[in-house]
């Protein structure tokens, strides 16, 4: 019970100071988890890390599960995936309240105008930095093409995909485009090829 | 009750399809706010400002704030919960198996064709932040000129963070913070 509330306690606030989540979370992690506490191990966190970003979902929840399951099995999971729930749902409480009584004045917002075009330039900043390891060659450059325009334009498009369907079509169109070229190399590495490029 | 149950299940969708972190739930996010109303293509924009400004990941945020305004307190921790269900479930199998599934070929063949997927529709949501941000389509339709799509202010403010971020490489919320200023003070 008492390793339960440690892990749930820990979550907890792990959630409440990792801002940008994802990797802007990981020396956190290292000092809470690693140095501290003597949890897991550096080498363990980094491959909770790579499989957290390959399965659905955010990224810092999946490192929360994995790390409580490791300690103390599903309930173990539960308190740690809480624990890191708990801090963002109260901050987004508290500014969603706020919202509500006064998003109406024009001093918010004009404010809220501005962070719209701080937005717009992040987003665009974070594309950029993701593009070098996404689109690696002329497939999955015209996977890219196919996919924004189909979800970007779909107000216009006769057919509009829902985005879960265009994730699966993706994810199949990316085995076979590997299956395809393994068996013409004949060799089984496309996929670590393509990650050391 | 049924809209809350409605909220849960398109939150669960989300958090059981978005690959890759927080900006992959904002196609999603874009589909909510199309079929149900929920909040508007602006929300979606200030709740990214939100979640870069404060803890936690902008999925966790939207169905927190979603939930709130369509249900209340317990309709924020119930979109909260149902957005994080999927993926509890899903690494509660992975933790078991957990070497089987880091060699195998398929889940790398995968990620192959989901990498440029996801960013598509990050650039897709980036077009739509962009539509509200940088430009006024209804001033543009009412006039006809030109000069009236684009909203000027914004778009200088906008190249001046751009180069600045690049620049200065300052935490992101000290940009959020400078834009907020900034669109008082010029009355964005």
């Amino acid at each position: 019970m008492n390793e339960l509330l440690e892990l749930y306690w820990t979550f907890l606030k792990i959630g409440c100071v990792t801002f940008g989540g994802g990797y802007a979370m990981l020396p956190i992690l290292e000092r809470e988890l690693v140095d501290k506490r003597n949890w897991t191990t550096m080498d363990d966190l980094r491959d909770y890390f790579s499989i957290g970003q390959c399965t659905p979902g955010i990224i810092a929840l999946n490192v929360s599960t994995f790390i409580g399951e490791k300690r103390r099995g599903v309930t173990g999971a539960m308190a740690a995936t809480l624990g890191f729930l708990t801090g963002p749902i109260i901050i987004i409480l508290i500014i969603a309240a706020f919202l509500t009584n006064f998003a109406s004045l024009p001093l918010v917002q004009h404010a809220f105008a501005g962070i719209r075009v701080c937005v717009c330039v992040l987003i665009i900043q974070a594309v950029l930095r993701l593009w070098k390891k996404s689109v690696v060659d002329p497939f999955t450059l015209a996977l890219y093409l196919i996919i924004f325009v189909l979800n970007a334009f779909s107000g216009v498009l006769p057919v509009k995909v829902p985005a879960a369907v265009l994730v699966v079509c993706a994810g199949v169109a990316g085995i076979t485009a590997s299956l395809i070229r393994n068996r013409r190399t004949g060799s089984g590495q496309t996929g670590k090829e393509k990650e050391e490029k | 009750m049924p809209t809350l149950l409605q909220l849960m299940l398109e939150f669960a969708k989300t958090g059981l399809f978005s690959v890759g972190g927080g900006l992959a739930t904002l196609p999603f996010l874009y589909e909510m706010s199309d079929s149900f109303g929920w909040f508007s293509h602006a929300d979606i924009a200030d709740m990214i400002a939100v979640s870069e400004s404060t803890p936690g990941a902008i999925g966790i945020n939207m169905s927190t704030y979603a939930g709130f305004t369509t249900g209340g307190i317990p309709g924020a921790f119930l979109a909260s919960l149902a957005l994080a269900f999927p993926s509890f479930i899903v690494i509660l199998i992975i933790a078991r198996f957990l070497a089987k599934f880091r060699n195998n070929p398929h889940v790398e063949g995968a990620f192959y064709g989901l990498r440029p997927a996801s960013l598509a529709m990050i650039s897709a949501a980036g077009l739509n932040v962009a539509k509200v941000a940088l430009v006024n389509l209804d001033a543009y339709a009412a006039s006809g000129a030109i000069s009236d799509l684009f909203l000027w202010k914004a778009i200088i403010l906008g190249v001046m963070i751009f180069v600045g971020q690049r620049k200065l490489k300052w935490h992101p919320v000290v940009f959020i913070a400078i834009s907020a200023v900034a669109g008082i003070v010029f009355q964005f």
